[in-house]
């Protein structure tokens, strides 16, 4: 027997532990109003008028093309703060990935260092991956 | 201590003691089933029509008026519903005001899926609806109007009598159109006399006036005609078949006679805490907005926008000190859109992601409001902090 179908989708929104944690603790955002002037790319992703918008700065390093510093903002639900955070930590972590791996990060990949997201919050961690990959689009157009 | 600063009544209250102590019986030892024709049967079948007769009373209406439903939603679905499917043969348009709860707006919904047509009535600015809007939507094959007696949001109070007095005599004879409100949010403050408000239907429930949950009640007058949502059995004159939730309708009507009773001072009690707490956040808080008209609004009921944050991030911050709050907006519902409320004041999406509902009660305290004005600034900086918008 399958399970008894709701067609009006997953109630199931419960965060958590990992989440909670970057939700109420972020790492590597912004704090001021813009970067230091010294970071060569920037992506913007998402519209504050459907809720969440995400930005994100990277610092890259000419030589071995890992990205040294990142830093974001994002306007957003609790899941979209927190997968920024944990994002910004795997780009950051073990000295940092190089561009070409930084642009391969998957919505799934971040869902699953976060432990799992309620299914309808699973479009607020999209946002991340896809600022992340205009931020080295825009590194990579600067030369 | 832990705080626990619950500021989510228009969600639901707690029950209040001495309901529960009227209730308690009905849950253990009185377990007769109001249907059964012994004693036992007997006793609980006179206890629901004694609520059913001081429920009629606080609304003055007859008795035989009020149908005991599972809540404010199945009344609202069988206000909506029941009452169109079967008057269709009359005409198939109903009009509702835009910021009807979900109960009656899915339900207006489905009446589109089967043929209807609706329209919904915008509020202004201030989350009114005027009644001139609502008298230039009726059309001559319209059988319904639904309007709340005060939104669940915002806590609006719209001009539910100002409409049904038009609406009256404009009907004259005539059986159509109807006029139904939803009073869920409205019966701890407003007076649900029908004479005065001029509605053919009524919808209340138990759980936002320290009553229990799971229980409704819908006013029809006489004469009105309503196609069961259910089937079964001949509770409820058989509009509401299965067999009745005893202990919960003795809880309905006695949560409703002391929230009656209690009103007027309550209600100045919580004018004075929601004015303290509207006026701390407009005035402390930079980039925030109240939701609807300042004094036209339920008394426990403050909706605030703080620009560049999204609701539901404050929300859980919130929480996180033992304040419990709800958004308008978004995150919390399957659609992931903006409350239509919010909108429908002309607000921007970006100021409906960022509106918060606080909703004051009977154990709220001007203590509470202080360490709420005290919590707020710091987590409102932080998430501006990680904010990229700036408005």
């Amino acid at each position: 027997m399958g399970d008894v179908i709701n067609t009006c989708g997953d109630e199931n929104w419960f965060y958590s532990e990992t989440v909670k944690d970057h939700f109420f603790n972020p790492r590597n955002f912004l704090k001021t109003e813009n970067p230091p002037e010294d970071f060569q790319g920037f992506g913007v992703y998402g519209s504050p008028a459907c809720g969440d918008e995400m930005k994100v700065w990277i610092k890259v390093d000419p030589e071995s093309k890992k990205i040294v510093d990142y830093l974001w903002k994002t306007f957003g639900c609790a899941s979209a703060i927190a997968a920024a955070s944990i994002c910004s930590e795997m780009c950051l972590e073990n000295s940092g990935l190089t561009i070409d791996e930084a642009v391969k990060i998957t919505p799934q990949m971040i869902i699953e260092r976060l432990g799992g997201l309620p299914p309808r919050k699973i479009h607020c961690s999209v946002l991340c991956d896809k600022a992340l990959q205009n931020a080295v689009r825009d590194y990579l157009s600067r030369g | 201590m832990e705080k626990f600063v619950y500021l989510d009544h228009a969600a639901t209250s707690p029950l209040d003691p001495r309901v529960f102590r009227v209730m308690q019986p009905w849950l253990t030892e009185k377990f007769g089933n109001p249907s059964s024709f012994h004693s036992p049967g007997k006793e609980a079948k006179d206890a629901i029509e004694a609520a059913r007769l001081d429920i009629s009373k606080i609304l003055s209406c007859r008795a035989e008026e009020i149908i005991f439903t599972s809540g404010g939603t199945e009344s609202d679905n069988l206000a909506i519903l029941g009452f169109a499917r079967a008057n269709s043969g009359f005409g198939k348009h109903i009009v509702v005001s835009a910021i009807e709860h979900h109960a009656v707006l899915e339900a207006v919904v489905q009446l589109e899926k089967e043929g209807f047509e609706a329209t919904r009535v915008l509020p202004n600015s201030d989350g009114v609806i005027d009644p001139e809007s609502v008298k230039a939507a009726v059309r001559p094959d319209t059988i319904l109007i639904s309007v709340m007696l005060a939104n669940n949001e915002v806590g609006i109070i719209q001009p539910v009598s100002e409409i049904g007095n038009w609406l009256q005599k404009k009907r004259g004879e005539k059986q159509y159109p109807v006029f139904h409100s939803d009073a869920c949010q409205a019966a701890g403050a407003l007076d649900l006399s029908i004479e005065k408000l001029h509605v053919d239907m009524l919808t209340i429930n138990g759980s936002k006036i320290y009553g229990p949950k799971g229980v409704g009640a819908l006013y029809a007058r006489k004469g009105i005609r309503l196609q069961p949502l259910q089937f079964g059995g001949a509770q409820e004159r058989g509009i509401r078949p299965g067999t009745e939730n005893v202990a919960a309708i003795i809880g309905l009507a006695a949560a409703l006679a002391l929230a009656q009773k209690e009103k007027d001072q309550e209600s100045a009690r919580l004018v004075m805490l929601r004015d303290k707490l509207i006026k701390g956040v407009l005035e402390t808080i930079p980039k925030t907005k109240l939701n609807g008209h300042q004094s036209e609004r339920l008394p426990n009921n403050a909706n605030i926008s703080f620009l560049d944050i999204e609701g539901e991030a404050l929300m859980l911050y919130l929480d996180a000190k033992g304040i419990f709050v709800s958004t308008g907006s978004a995150c919390t519902s399957a659609s992931l859109d903006p409350s239509h409320v919010i909108l429908a004041l002309g607000k921007t999406p970006e100021e409906a992601h960022g509106a918060m509902r606080f909703t004051l009660g009977r154990s709220t305290t001007s203590a509470d409001i202080d360490y709420v004005l005290e919590v707020l600034p710091p987590l409102v900086a932080k998430l501006r902090e990680i904010s990229s918008v700036k408005l």
